[in-house]
């Protein structure tokens, strides 16, 4: 059983500590802006920067991306079972809904 | 039998602990795949606690409320949440993150040839990196606790609404997590003090690095989830 491995360097490691330091002043950025705050696509933007925050590090410092897929299932399958668990229970809890088109 | 080749990149050579495969069932370390299921499962437990501060979130009937609110006699009340020290407090434990990612490297390249990467220089130094990850943990964890001692002072209690309860179990739990952290980081520095950690020890910086990086990912939602999103 062969695993080629290629793993970062010291610089790399920084290079992604920098891009996760610029987003986080891009995140907190938007949040002083009002007109940004007031539009539709704030919260969107957060969620998507934080997404992308929570994949490199566990892409590049906890090695998933070079790692077992083994790892990878036993990280994936309960992440995505508490995403879904958070928006079941928005939904349920009247906290997000899904606007029909219906008036009652 | 089970075998890894190792490449180099464009800056130097690396390996990982799991990369020399122990003799079980699944050629992988049973310590890692233990971290891995219970890094999952510490998934859903945050995930629940998550979710009811989301849920209580806007359903408290008396202040303060995290977030600019008019209360009950129409008049507006600014929001409890302090962002600029929270900001300074999830750049503390991002650069705990790169610190104790450096520290791995410099176990996993001890004893090896002088070459471009871990194996010189201040990224060789395992001592200074661990230092450094507990050293901005217990920042962090300061900066918690003078939150939670503000929060106090303006009224905020684990008893005063909803709140103060989820928003304090929330972050209780995640400082909790930090706590053993840190404490598991001084452990291993204590032992590379006393005798030097090495190859042998790199399956065990390992986990502690994976726990360490996964508090850190929850912070992250956390930051955005609770502070960010009004």
């Amino acid at each position: 059983m062969g695993v080629e491995h290629t793993h970062p360097t010291p610089w790399t490691y920084i290079k992604v500590g920098a891009i996760l330091t610029f987003i986080t002043v891009i995140e907190v950025w938007a949040y002083y802006i009002p007109a940004w705050v007031s539009s539709w696509v704030f919260v969107p933007s957060l969620l998507i920067m934080s997404a992308v925050k929570f994949a490199i590090v566990v892409l590049f410092y906890m090695h998933l991306k070079y790692d077992h897929r083994l790892f990878k299932a036993l990280f994936t399958g309960p992440l995505v079972i508490a995403v879904l668990t958070i928006i079941a229970l928005m939904f349920l809890f009247g906290q997000i809904a899904i606007r029909t088109g219906v008036t009652t | 039998m089970a075998t890894a080749a190792h490449t180099m990149d464009a800056e130097g050579p690396m390996d990982h602990g799991h990369a020399g495969h122990p003799p079980t069932s699944t050629g992988l370390d049973h310590k890692k795949i233990a971290v891995w299921a219970f890094i999952g499962s510490e998934c859903m437990l945050f995930a629940s606690l998550i979710s009811t501060y989301l849920i209580y979130k806007g359903r408290s009937r008396v202040g303060p409320w995290p977030t600019e609110t008019v209360n009950a006699a129409g008049q507006t009340v600014p929001g409890i949440l302090d962002i600029p020290v929270t900001s300074a407090s999830t750049f503390v434990l991002l650069m705990s993150s790169l610190a104790m990612v450096l520290a791995l490297g410099a176990v996993q390249n001890k004893g090896k040839p002088i070459q471009p990467g871990f194996t010189h220089g201040l990224f060789a130094s395992s001592k200074l990196w661990l230092f450094v990850t507990a050293l901005l943990g217990t920042v962090f964890l300061c900066f918690q606790a003078y939150e939670f001692t503000a929060f106090v002072h303006e009224g905020l209690t684990i008893r005063t609404n909803l709140f103060g309860s989820s928003f304090f179990t929330l972050t209780g739990f995640h400082g909790a997590h930090v706590t053993v952290g840190v404490l598991w980081l001084l452990t291993l520095l204590a032992i590379d003090f006393k005798r030097g950690l090495g190859p042998r020890d790199v399956i065990n910086v390992d986990i502690a690095a994976l726990y360490w990086h996964f508090v850190d990912v929850v912070w992250i939602a956390i930051f955005t989830l609770v502070y960010l999103i009004p």
